[in-house]
């Protein structure tokens, strides 16, 4: 079948199998942050924004963005450095695989929640697994992060 | 994982039901997709029909209808959903998977698939539910659960009486985001209560003695008990049927006692 999505601004048609997952519809289209982990809808890994919202890419099928636009970190690669500074500086990544769901998920986070507690990112991140960190040098990257933003922290 | 031929997107309800009963075993509705996703099914034709304006949230003459195609992720940001019923319908769902997942998942497709351990089943029995269906019509959720399903159906709405039900849940998972071990909804509209248990390992159901005891006045404590007595329980890698049961007594005199308390947020 024959697809029409906007990924990171630019549009892509192709021509895809039916059970394209929009996972591999992103990878071939050159975007390589985006990871498959479980392929099962349970770690975030693959977490990708259609029309701004966080889904998980291994299990959203392509055809089903045709005519959406579609986010992956190489679209928001400035807002992602800032972040991924703060979790350089936390130790917040040792392997790095999980980083590119977390980040967006973190990115959506921040846009959808104002000034959220401890309590309520941990809850919102509940879906991006890590096998690394223990999650507590994350919280302390997306705390660092947050205040930065605020215009409060070393930048 | 599945395999799929065709993909369609119906202009109407009427021609999403044409497809799926010109070839029922060959065809599915997508819902979320995202347990169909799991099975090995080879789908001649996979019906989208998330184009088909089924994702409402309306209030409508005493009652709350949810579309089909509402993501569970609504139901916990929604206001005409989180400003009613102790804001259960949220509560409910807000442990399965992660917020990305929940933005996927829908109404439609979990109510249709009555999976035994779903969270938003056991909630949804507790509040009197109905669903309704393109062909077969309204009906009360407990005659669906019983029923032999509606194979060629399109499940379009779910509705909720809105009549104040205060509603309280509980469950319990071995970590966070894991499926549930046992479920439990308690609602109470004046002395009128329901108590709904899911994730038996089976699909949920009213603990009708312990809504009659509660009803009378006979205490959360004995509520629980009840529940524990007169519904079936079972065994799967997550706990035993004896664990459960007992975890049943425990979870619904909790609920209960929330209930009697004032409602989610009077707990001292
Ligand atoms: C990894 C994972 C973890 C989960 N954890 C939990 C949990 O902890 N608690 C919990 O309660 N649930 C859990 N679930 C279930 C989940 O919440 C949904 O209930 C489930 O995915 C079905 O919703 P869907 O929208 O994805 O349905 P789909 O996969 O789209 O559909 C499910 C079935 O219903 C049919 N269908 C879909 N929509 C309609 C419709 N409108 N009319 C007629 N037929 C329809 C489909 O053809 C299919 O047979 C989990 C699921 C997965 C995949
Ligand atoms: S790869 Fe998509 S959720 Fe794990
Ligand atoms: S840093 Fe390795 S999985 Fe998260």
């Amino acid at each position: 079948m024959r697809v029409n999505i906007t990924v990171n601004g630019i549009l892509y048609q192709r021509e895809i199998p039916c059970d394209t997952m929009l996972l591999d519809f992103v990878r071939q289209c050159g975007f390589m942050s985006v990871k498959r982990g479980c392929d099962t809808g349970n770690c975030g890994l693959c977490t990708v924004w259609v029309e701004d919202v966080p889904v998980l890419s291994c299990s959203y099928p392509a055809a089903r963005a045709d005519g959406k636009r579609v986010t992956t970190l190489e679209g928001v690669q400035e807002e992602a450095e800032s972040l991924g500074r703060c979790m350089a500086r936390q130790g917040a990544e040792q392997c790095g695989y999980c980083s590119p769901g977390f980040i967006m998920a973190v990115l959506a986070m921040a846009r959808e929640l104002d000034n959220p507690t401890d309590e309520e990112i941990a809850h919102y991140l509940e879906g991006n697994l890590c096998r690394c960190t223990g999650y507590a040098s994350q919280m302390r990257a997306i705390r660092a992060w947050m205040k930065e933003r605020r215009g409060e922290g070393e930048p | 994982m599945y395999r799929i031929e065709n993909y369609v997107f119906p202009s109407s309800l009427e021609e999403a039901c044409r497809l799926l009963n010109g070839d029922l075993r060959g065809s599915a509705v997508l819902g979320g997709g995202c347990w169909l996703r799991l099975g090995r099914r080879h789908l001649r034709n996979a019906v989208d029909i998330s184009r088909l304006g089924l994702d409402g949230i309306e209030e409508k003459e005493g009652w709350l209808e949810l579309g089909a195609g509402v993501t569970l992720r609504r139901l916990e940001t929604d206001l005409a959903v989180t400003g009613r019923f102790g804001g259960i319908l949220g509560r409910s769902v807000s442990s399965i998977v992660g917020v990305q997942f929940r933005n996927m998942v829908t109404v439609g497709g979990t109510v249709y698939a009555r999976l035994g351990f779903s969270d938003l089943i056991t909630t949804l029995l507790s509040l009197d539910a109905r669903v309704v269906f393109y062909r077969a019509g309204e009906m009360g959720l407990g005659e669906y659960l019983a029923s032999n399903g509606c194979p060629g159906d399109i499940l379009t709405a779910v509705r909720i009486p809105d009549d104040g039900r205060q509603a309280a849940y509980e469950s319990l998972r071995r970590s966070r985001t894991d499926f549930p071990v046992l479920a439990v909804a308690v609602s109470r509209l004046g002395e009128d209560w329901r108590v709904s248990v899911g994730a038996r390992p089976f699909v949920a159901a009213r603990a009708e003695r312990a809504e009659a005891c509660l009803s009378r006045g006979g205490g959360a404590d004995q509520a629980g008990e009840l529940a524990a007595q007169e519904l079936r329980f079972g065994s799967n890698l997550r706990a035993g049927e004896d664990y459960r049961r007992k975890l049943a007594a425990v979870l619904v005199r909790r609920a209960a006692q929330t209930l009697e308390r004032g409602g989610e947020g009077c707990e001292g």
